[in-house]
């Protein structure tokens, strides 16, 4: 059997439904919606039309020579979903389960949000469509992504601060099922990542398979054959299981999934929950989480709001017990360093996430050597952590926690004698390669 | 010690003429020994069973209300054994009441199943009330709730359609706890209609015992409720009457004068 073939409810022993009866009745509704959707090739098209002249798919596979500089001379190439429109993978997902809910014949949509790339994806995707849109958003995080908050609710969504428990990701998740279960036959709970009851995390994926069927198909066109590694960061894990899923049955295709380690998995304040986690139930299903010894939650932290999560998707849990993905923790300065990294060396600007994930590839890059061939998902952009990156850096106020001049000078020496401008590996297909 | 399980308690009642009256607290709010004091002064008011919260890090049907009471009781450091140890307790004090547990199902996970089953067991409780956990999922619970002979709650809401209804009065034990409304826990101006119309389809659906839950604060919404179902559940209200209180003899107070009212509700009056 193929490891695709797995496709829920249960991933191994992960998944299912841990959820309120009340809830059991929307969840059938939505998995038999996406069911005859998936057969209704008018449903395929409609998404694929947006995927085209909405979001600007297929995104670009890019190479990066000078970054590869970095990682040990490894040839590195980067899935740009940065480029995809709202600067993130996000918008696949939003805009697939956005067709969904008019489906459906439902009217409104609300979503969690912890950094607010979600939550500005699906306001975008419910202007679009003429839905309503209400967004839950910790407090604490309402305030570290202020400027998130503002683009919700300039695309017409109502944005709720979540005052409970932690006022994290978690707890916004927390209050987006208490208002699905008040008004769950008006309202598609739009979840944007790969955890959550059946069929969340499978129809999750499927919005977001494109990424590494598209990553598949350019990485040989541009080099002939597959790649050696693929590389994603993972907190809930969309992008990383929307990459991992072309390559899960190519036997020789290293698979490694970048959790964020925060200040250390020795600290106690990271968000690594597969490496330092155990099998438990949250949020409607049973996966890796961090929890105390009484199954209490424990509080993530991560300098990316992206990643702080305490959860992750079953199938990562399940892809992690069979062993055929490498989940390692990277910590918060290793990430800063690699987003200062790209952005020198390549014009790149990536978002702190996707800067885990980088990170994961200069170490792989430097064990693997030249010869090694290794796909990166570049899963979002930069530019929302501007501030984070400057206060790290110390660019604004005195106390940065880390030297850009020493990032600097690493980079000048490793870029001695490189070539300069964009790639011109042997024989790109790709039309914007230039 | 007797233990009484969820059924005596609700036989016992209907042989009176009445529903059973089912109250709601969280245990280690505010504090391990005053909800314990709390929940006897309950059981001398005229309450049949106590349901004992597990206080939760992540409460998904909980409202603003249970769940600064579960707040508070995490800061204590309440731990999920301590809902044992309080049940033991309670149940050596002259008490004629079932005594339940009302936990999110990660914190049984954590303890372990059988073991939680078997220690409830020992220490007189009835059984557990299992708010995020569908039969589907169940399979562990129900069996170690079975082998230990511990009622194993679970819920219905009025989004239920009738096939999920008899799958979940086929998988329960004790009784069927029926959601009043489409919603979180928390006091409610009114209950509505449906209500009504999910204990009628549960019954039909083969429940023997259905209580219901949710929003009732009153003893005029219990008097409607006991008109129709086995029991009436009732948290946030008297979670409230603690929040208020000036001081343990004022919760008291206030515990003692709700319970009454509620309990003259469900007799009819």
């Amino acid at each position: 059997m193929n490891i695709t073939d797995v496709q829920g409810p249960y991933f191994g022993e992960y998944g299912g439904r841990w959820l309120p009866e009340a809830l059991i009745p929307a969840l059938d509704e939505l998995a038999e919606a996406w069911e005859k959707a998936k057969a209704d090739p008018t449903f395929d098209a409609e998404v694929q039309r947006l995927f085209r002249d909405y979001t600007g798919r297929p995104s670009l596979l890019t190479e990066v020579p000078r970054f590869s500089r970095i990682a040990g001379g490894a040839r590195i190439f980067l899935k740009r979903e940065d480029l995809n429109h709202t600067g993130s993978h996000k918008i696949n997902n939003v805009l697939g389960q956005a067709v969904l809910t008019k489906r459906m014949g439902k009217k409104r949509v609300i979503a969690e949000t912890g950094a607010g790339q979600h939550g500005v994806a699906t306001a975008t995707a419910a202007a679009l469509l003429g839905l309503d849109c209400t967004v839950y958003m910790g407090r604490v995080d309402t305030e570290r992504q202020a400027l998130n908050v503002a683009r919700m609710r300039l695309l017409g969504a109502e944005v709720i601060p979540v005052e409970q428990g932690s006022a994290t990701l978690k707890d916004a998740i927390n209050e987006a099922f208490r208002d699905w279960v008040a008004n769950v036959e008006t309202t598609h709970y739009l979840l944007g990542t790969v955890t959550g009851p059946h069929p969340y995390p499978t129809m999750v994926r499927e919005f977001h398979r494109c990424i590494g069927e598209e990553a598949r198909d350019q990485i040989q066109e541009q080099i002939g054959r597959l790649p050696d590694a693929v590389v994603a960061c993972v907190g809930g894990g969309s992008n990383a299981i929307g990459l991992f899923h072309a390559f899960l049955d190519d036997e020789d295709v290293r698979i490694i999934g970048c959790e964020a380690g925060g200040s250390g998995i020795e600290s106690g304040e990271h968000s690594a929950t597969i490496n330092a986690g155990s099998p438990g139930v949250l949020h409607g299903a049973r996966s890796y989480v961090m929890q105390d010894e009484d199954g209490q939650t424990i509080e993530s932290h991560s300098v990316s709001a992206g990643l702080d999560y305490p959860s992750v998707g079953p199938e990562h849990s399940f892809l992690h017990d069979i062993g055929r993905v490498d989940y390692r923790a990277v910590n918060d300065t290793e990430a800063m360093e690699a987003f200062a990294y790209l952005s020198m060396t390549e014009g790149i600007m990536p978002a702190i996430e996707s800067a885990h994930a980088l990170a994961g590839a200069i170490d792989l890059g430097r064990e693997m050597g030249e010869d090694a061939v290794i796909i990166v998902n570049l899963s979002g952009r930069g530019d929302k952590d501007v501030h984070t990156a400057s206060a790290w850096f110390g660019l604004v106020g005195d106390d940065g926690r880390a030297d850009l001049a020493e990032i600097r000078r690493t980079v000048a020496d490793a870029l001695e004698n490189a070539p300069v401008g964009p790639a011109a590996p042997a024989a790109p297909a790709g039309k914007d390669e230039n | 010690m007797t233990r009484f399980r969820s059924a005596d308690v609700i036989d016992r009642a209907r042989a009176e003429g009445r529903s059973a009256l089912i109250a709601y607290l969280p245990v280690g709010f505010p504090t391990l020994d005053r909800s314990i004091d709390a929940a006897h002064v309950l059981t001398q008011s005229g309450v049949d069973a106590i349901e004992f919260g597990v206080p939760y890090t992540d409460p998904v049907m909980d409202g603003p209300v249970i769940q600064q009471a579960a707040d508070i009781a995490l800061k204590n450091g309440t731990r999920p054994r301590d809902v044992i140890a309080a049940i033991d307790e309670l149940s050596g004090r002259d008490c004629d009441a079932a005594l339940l547990v009302m936990s999110y199902y990660n914190p049984i996970l954590a303890y372990g199943p059988d073991a939680f089953a078997r220690d409830l067991a020992a220490a007189g409780g009835a059984g557990v009330i299992t708010p995020d956990l569908v039969p589907d999922e169940g399979a562990e619970w129900i069996d170690a709730a079975a082998k230990h002979e511990v009622d194993r709650v679970f819920l219905v809401a009025p989004s239920s359609d009738a096939q999920r209804l008899e799958y979940v009065v086929r998988s329960a034990s004790g009784f069927i706890y029926a959601a009043s409304t489409m919603g979180v826990t928390g006091m409610r101006a009114s209950v509505g209609s449906r209500a009504r119309d999910l204990v009628d389809r549960t019954r039909r659906a083969g429940a023997e015992r259905v209580c219901v839950g949710l929003g009732v604060s009153t003893g005029a919404q219990a008097a409607d409720i006991a008109s129709y179902a086995d029991g009436v559940i009732v948290g946030s209200a008297f979670v409230r009457a603690i929040l208020e209180a000036d001081d343990r003899a004022d919760a008291h107070r206030r515990l003692e004068a709700l319970a009454t009212e509620l309990r003259r509700g469900v007799e009819g009056a």
